[in-house]
């Protein structure tokens, strides 16, 4: 296997996934699943066209006055009791965490679904410094138990089938006894973390959007584990990257409506938990503090970008993931990045560098079907090309990172002589003769060309160049 | 450290070219609409199709219909807000002797975390009233109905006054002016807890209540 992130590790990676069947059936079944309920959610079209445009300009406005609404957001949380801490990088938020917690003597956290806090990798961090870090949300606890990362950002254990877990528990969990019932499994993950949320000293949470009107932090959820994380214990951590912000509380109901629906296929999920201040005068729980973390972590260059920027609109409802041929054949761990799918293969090789990234903006066929069920309306696969073209360029004007660093001398002449067979009338007479008589001698098995023939067919140019053929037909071609 | 974070993300932003703001149409949330008397059948339709129950009682009768409720399920003990006016009916109505107990949540949950997880078997709060549209519950969660009421129980009674329902969250959000009044926290639910993680087979009961049970009393419409 490549290193991490390696260039070419995507293609490793990806021809090893094609080859397990286990994993494409798990993924295929739950793809299929979600196209199928999330189309029933949106049967309108006028609806689904209005409401999508809605969304994007809401996404777009809160976009455009990132600055301001940050800066509001901060005044807000800060008059309502929450306290915010603002972080370039995933260490800095990392070491204002493990900050917080040392202040309150934490040693047991329980954590609610969070990117961000992936991003971070906090649960590593923490453990490091000897603070146990659970994971609560069921698919989250289930790949937490067995070391690995998610695989889909709204399904993070997709990857699994009922076996597997069920293999998973037995060896992981004394208590557990080996069975393959959903139900049965899911009481034994109820009765493990009932006991966490009932120690833990603090809770962790992402946030789905924050309100800068109000201060008031959202969170979309089915299982009550963002309840017992950000209500039971007595500090409350919620992470968020720094595009989450909205404007107005009126600006929630359309994207929760969008991202619920696009998600998972559903009109609401069972709860939808606003927080705007920690435990109120008079109130008996809720937690005594509630710290809000702004993570950067790359997004403010992205912002830089008029273009790009666009790619702050997510709202990470995975409904990319769910339609891309690519994503369902190759599943979420093949991309080696926090973010997979489509808005990961704009979003990572922005955050992480072109330079060892950007492969991953080639892992795609550019169907275009993550941009037409995108709810906020990202042009994910025009930001796709845009990034190709980022990746090869030959000047420095670039603000995208690790610009130009995947140019390659072979692929840059190889351009040059192109471009120079159109501007000249022999040279490209040459180049026709040559594709049209002598391409039929060149083998198939050509160190370049077999990476193209060995899984297409070869191109086969017709016999005479289209010049030839209307000269025949007596038109003056000169 | 912290504040440099802060003033080099913002300067950051700052010296960015802008994008125009383009201007939002809230038309389509505007649409959503049903009369009076279909959204009580509209929510209620909605809400059992993920496992929620209903027992449909009177402003007079309710009370009665959570004991025998308890009594016929066999649940022990009710924890409740004593301070609601809904949680005085409760009690004054609640008969002495044997029976379901109502526990009252009266106290810091650092006083009775324990109780709280170990010995009780349902929950009961007010609400705020409902959503049509998606089907849910509002909570505000306060003082005199603290917040885990509706979490850690394993049943979760809710009081629904029927009348109370709205068509949409846009709607009932812009009504009553919450922006101008957020509570600490505040809560849609629509059903019991739930998860889809393995294998995207529906299982109910995951971390917060087993049972959403709506106690819905019927008013004239």
């Amino acid at each position: 296997m490549s290193a991490p992130g390696a260039p070419g590790a995507f293609r490793t990676a990806a021809a090893k996934a094609l080859k397990d069947p286990e994993l494409r059936a798990n993924f295929r079944r739950a793809m299929d699943g979600l196209m199928t309920k999330r189309a029933a959610m949106f049967a309108d079209p006028a609806e689904w066209r209005d409401l999508r445009a809605l969304g994007a300009t809401i996404r777009q406005r809160a976009i455009a006055n990132l600055p301001e609404l940050l800066e509001r957001l901060e005044e807000k949380c800060t008059g309502n009791g929450v306290q915010v801490r603002w972080a370039e990088t995933t260490e800095e938020a990392n070491a204002v965490v493990l900050e917080i917690l040392r202040r309150h003597g934490a040693t047991r956290v329980v954590k609610g679904k969070s990117m961000v806090s992936e991003e971070m990798h906090l649960n590593d961090f923490l453990e490091k410094h000897g603070i146990e870090s659970l994971e609560s949300d069921l698919g989250e606890y289930i790949i937490q138990l067995d070391g690995e990362t998610p695989s889909h950002i709204i399904m993070p254990a997709i990857h699994k089938n009922r076996q597997q877990i069920a293999r998973l528990f037995g060896r992981k969990i004394r208590e557990a006894r080996y069975t393959e019932d959903v139900d049965e499994l899911t009481r034994i993950a109820r009765r493990v973390l009932r006991r966490k949320f009932f120690e833990a000293e603090a809770g962790i949470s992402g946030v789905n959007f924050a309100v800068a009107e109000t201060g008031t932090l959202c969170l979309v959820e089915n299982e009550g584990n963002g309840r017992m994380s950000t209500h039971v214990p007595p500090v409350h951590i919620a992470l968020m990257g720094i595009e989450k912000v909205v404007e107005r509380l009126e600006d929630v109901p359309p994207l929760y409506s969008l991202l619920t629906r696009s998600a998972t296929g559903q009109a609401i999920t069972t709860y939808f938990n606003m927080i705007t201040g920690p435990r109120g005068p008079g109130e008996k729980d809720g937690p005594r503090e509630v710290h809000l973390v702004i993570l950067d972590n790359g997004r403010s260059r992205i912002f830089s970008d008029r273009e790009l920027s666009a790619t702050l609109r997510c709202i990470r409802c995975g409904a990319c993931m769910n339609h891309c041929p690519v994503y369902t054949r190759v599943g979420g761990h093949a991309y080696d990045a926090v973010y997979p799918g489509p808005i990961g293969k704009i979003l990572t090789p922005q955050t992480e560098g072109l330079g060892r990234r950007h492969d991953l903006a080639h892992a795609s066929s550019l169907c275009g079907a993550c941009g037409e069920v995108c709810p906020v309306g990202i042009p994910i696969a025009e930001l796709l090309v845009r990034l190709r073209r980022e990746a090869v360029r030959g000047d420095r004007s670039s603000a995208v990172l690790g610009a130009g660093e995947a140019r390659s001398r072979l692929e840059s002449l190889a351009w040059a002589a192109w471009a120079a067979a159109h501007r000249s009338p022999s040279l490209y007479r040459l180049m026709g003769l040559a594709a049209t008589r002598l391409s039929r001698l060149l083998p198939a098995r050509l160190p370049v060309l077999s990476r193209w023939t060995s899984v297409r067919e070869t191109p086969r140019p017709a016999r005479r160049t289209l010049h030839e053929l209307v000269e025949r037909e007596g038109v003056d071609n000169a | 450290m912290p504040d440099a974070a802060r003033e080099g993300i913002l300067a950051r932003l700052r010296a960015a070219p802008r994008s125009e703001a383009p201007a939002a149409d809230f038309a389509v949330m505007a649409r959503k609409a049903w009369p009076g008397p279909e959204r009580y059948p509209r929510l209620k339709r909605l809400m059992e199709a993920v496992q929620t129950e209903f027992l449909e009682t009177t402003g007079e009768d309710w009370p009665r219909a959570i004991r025998d409720f308890l009594k016929s399920e066999g649940l022990s003990t009710l924890l409740y807000g004593p301070d609601t006016a809904a949680g005085k009916r409760l009690a004054e109505s609640w008969p002495p002797g044997a029976g379901p107990k109502l526990v009252p949540y009266d106290r810091p949950v650092e006083e009775c975390k324990s109780r709280l997880f170990h010995e009780v078997d349902a929950g009961f709060t007010t609400t705020r009233g409902g959503i049509a549209e998606t089907g849910g519950v509002i909570l505000w969660p306060s003082p005199e109905e603290p917040r885990l009421l509706s979490l850690v129980p394993p049943v979760h009674l809710a009081l629904l006054e029927t009348d109370a329902i709205h068509d949409t969250f846009f709607e009932v959000l812009r009504s009553e002016d919450w922006a101008g009044a957020m509570p600490p926290n505040a809560l849609l639910i629509s059903g019991p807890s739930k998860t889809a993680d393995i294998e995207q087979t529906l299982a109910y009961g995951v971390h917060g209540p087993k049972r959403l049970v709506v106690v819905a009393v019927r008013g004239e419409s």
